[in-house]
């Protein structure tokens, strides 16, 4: 049977585009004070700078894991759904677009509340907040506006794509929806968890209603949402890899259902995985922590059907722009374009980004990594590299698409040389603190110490010093991004930048409707999340110990 | 669906090592008895030192139990006591470890020693200490200002190596 996707809708409308761009512009501001918080930290622990003013070095890294982390991630993603939305199904209605506008300026709210705590020193407790660390009740009440705001955007993506589902029956939906609505969902199923944590338990605690709370019932509930969190950042730019790469290289989508599936097989397995980041910690038995590494495992299977399409479309590609031999398809690669570079790399650091995850999540092998810098090495590729490379690859299009403007080849050329700069910066830092955390157990989130001249913290020295090197290269990376995202949003060229969305090949097989059912995959993921967390969290809460008073002293 | 030949391969082949790994990972956990501290017994944080073993720290060699040694450690913003462990080369030695106030780390640097430390809960890990040298102990979770000054030692010694030197 014949597929039929016309993409008559070739533009996002300027409406939805405004609302896309708001999120925008915050993401990027939140990249520049994020990474100016993220140079700091790399000066202050190579041991050869101390912070001005009085300003704390937890102070700065709450500031650089909250913006970088949470605020940055989210807004572009908002911002670029939106978009997409827009694009593949079809405008918002006024309404929707007001839903969505009401949920950017709760977020909005939200970070500057949380941040202005953070500024005052009044919310030092980094952007994992562990109680009994005790924040001011308004740094919490921020994180909720900022959740519930998420919510409210998502809220109008998910509305339009089912009305086009109800507009289109038997038809499938374009493929870039359909995995803009899985990741909501997720983001929607995950946020749950930090949702009850800061709404029930911290808010409530840090504004005296209740004296004490359970500590590892908020971490777990934070794990719960947090392992979640890696594959919402992870899937945008997978949408990038299935959807648009293919276009920038003038190929098809290599097999719709194959990317379905993965999308789904992420959808039920990002969750009950949490418990993987509390291996080391009491309270949990062996048993329950081994199963969810189990489901951990499971998860990477997604991965291996991307990384096979991705190469695949590669090489068929060369080959059908006459390439020869094993590996001529490579040369015949787009290596100009940044709109392809970037993604590209960020793709490659994956590989070493996943593998190192693995380890991670290995039960107790963990326990020669967990809280060492090797940890930090590992999500500063996977989120720093991959992710951000892979945003950054579509901003270069997105911007200039939705504010009437074109990426001129100069700026194109300022944006492969950003790639360049930060994969060249992310490898030294990277690398430095994968091998001095794995071969040195050095540890991660303390500033400059010489431990009382212990020999081993001496050996740590070079390596902090080399992580300042990739930081600073990074930094540079940052300030020339900003330049060019300044550029494509105000004072580029006016013009028609295209928004590349890849088709089906022409005799593609239809999709099978299975993958297209939300309610068969939702209930499959409720199952498995009530299989791995209820024994855990119902034993947690029967031999809790008595609960924990605030500490709001210790910075 | 369609999935082509080399597809199939590379999935089996992924999936296989997936499944290998894990094997291994149980085999390591549950027939040789490597777990990271899985420890569940509670204690109230407020008055550690009222129960055993905290009204004690420090090591203590033990008789007719399948370890040698205990070290008995309490962490508090921003220290540990005791401030040095000192153990004999090969002895088989429970960590036994918990917080005063805020959650902490313990954790061996260069060695699989490694547990968080939850007020509420106690942690334990047993290993063999088979290599000599100075271990640094640093606080891993970040606890507070002081955090990065929070640290401690292992050495472990060869008591007939420093019998013959001396």
């Amino acid at each position: 049977m014949q597929q039929t996707i016309v993409n008559k809708i070739m533009k996002v409308d300027p409406r939805d585009g405004k609302l896309a761009m708001a999120n925008i512009y915050v993401a990027f501001i939140a990249l520049l004070v994020g990474g100016l918080a993220g140079l700091l930290q790399v000066l202050v622990r190579s041991g050869q700078f101390t912070l001005p003013w009085g300003i704390g070095y937890y102070q700065v890294l709450t500031v650089h894991g909250i913006l970088l982390g949470l605020i940055l991630t989210t807004y572009f993603i908002m911002g670029f759904q939106v978009a997409a939305i827009s694009r593949t199904v079809g405008p918002l209605t006024n309404t929707q677009r007001k839903i969505g506008w009401i949920g950017f300026w709760c977020m909005t709210i939200g970070t500057v509340a949380a941040a202005t705590m953070v500024l005052l020193n009044e919310a030092t407790v980094l952007y994992t907040f562990y109680a009994p660390l005790k924040a001011h009740w308004i740094f919490y009440l921020g994180l909720t506006l900022v959740v519930v705001g998420s919510w409210l955007l998502i809220v109008p993506q998910f509305m339009r794509y089912i009305a086009w589902r109800k507009e289109h029956k038997g038809e499938t939906s374009p493929l870039l929806a359909f995995m803009v609505t899985v990741n909501n969902l997720l983001w929607f199923v995950a946020t749950l968890g930090v949702a009850t944590e800061v709404l029930f338990i911290l808010l409530p605690w840090s504004l005296g209603l209740v004296e004490r709370v359970d500590v590892l019932l908020t971490r777990t509930l934070f794990w719960y949402f947090g392992h979640a969190l890696v594959y919402f950042w992870l899937l945008p730019a997978y949408m990038a890899w299935y959807t648009i790469v293919p276009k920038i290289l003038g190929a098809k989508i290599f097999s719709d259902a194959l990317a379905r599936l993965s999308f789904m097989l992420f959808l039920i397995f990002s969750v009950p995985v949490g418990i993987h980041h509390q291996l080391t910690e009491p309270g949990i038995s062996g048993l329950w922590k081994f199963i969810q590494v189990v489901l951990t495992f499971f998860v990477i299977v997604p991965s291996l059907i991307t990384a096979f399409s991705m190469f695949a479309t590669f090489e068929l590609r060369g080959r059908q722009l006459g390439s020869k031999g094993l590996l001529g398809w490579f040369k015949a690669l787009p290596w100009k374009d940044s709109r392809f570079l970037l993604p590209f790399m960020g793709m490659v650091a994956f590989i070493p980004g996943g593998a190192g995850g693995i380890v991670n999540a290995s039960y107790q092998m963990n326990q020669l990594v967990h809280n060492t810098i090797w940890i930090t090495g590992h999500f500063h590729l996977t989120v720093a590299t991959t992710v951000a490379l892979t945003f950054f690859g579509v901003a270069f299009w997105l911007i200039p698409h939705l504010t009437g403007r074109v990426l001129t080849p100069k700026l194109n050329f300022l944006g492969v040389i950003t790639g360049i700069l930060w994969a060249t910066g992310m490898f030294i830092m990277s690398s430095a603190m994968h091998i001095v955390g794995l071969l040195s157990g050095a540890p991660r989130r303390s500033e400059y110490s010489e431990y009382g001249g212990a020999t081993q913290a001496i050996e740590w020295i070079p390596y902090q010093i080399a992580q300042a090197v990739g930081g600073t290269i990074l930094f540079i990376a940052i300030l020339l991004i900003t330049y060019v995202v300044i550029q494509l949003a105000f004072f580029a060229p006016k013009g028609e930048q295209d928004f590349p969305l890849a088709e089906l090949s022409p005799g593609a097989e239809k999709t099978p409707a299975i993958l297209e059912n939300f309610k068969v995959w939702g209930v499959i993921l409720v199952a498995l999340i009530i299989f791995a967390y209820t024994i855990p969290i119902f034993d947690i809460i029967q031999n809790a110990p008595p609960g924990s008073k605030g500490f709001n002293n210790l910075w | 669906m369609h999935l082509h030949k080399y597809e199939k391969w590379w999935l089996v082949f992924g999936t296989g090592t997936l499944i290998a790994f894990l094997i291994i990972l149980g085999i390591g956990a549950f027939h040789s008895g490597s777990h990271p501290n899985n420890s569940r017994k509670t204690i109230d944080y407020e008055r550690v030192e009222d129960f055993e073993p905290f009204n004690n720290p420090g090591v203590h060699k033990v008789e007719g139990k399948d370890w040698d040694y205990e070290v008995v450690l309490i962490a508090s913003a921003f220290n540990y006591n005791p401030a040095e462990i000192e153990l004999p080369l090969n002895a088989k030695v429970k960590f036994i470890a918990t917080t005063k106030d805020v959650i902490h780390g313990f954790q061996a640097t260069g060695t699989n020693i490694n547990m968080m430390l939850e007020p509420g809960y106690i942690s334990e890990y047993t290993t063999v200490v088979n290599k000599t040298g100075e271990y640094l102990i640093v606080c891993n979770e970040y606890c507070g200002t002081g955090h990065a000054y929070m640290y401690s030692k292992l050495k472990v010694v060869d008591p007939n190596a420093a019998n013959d030197s001396e």
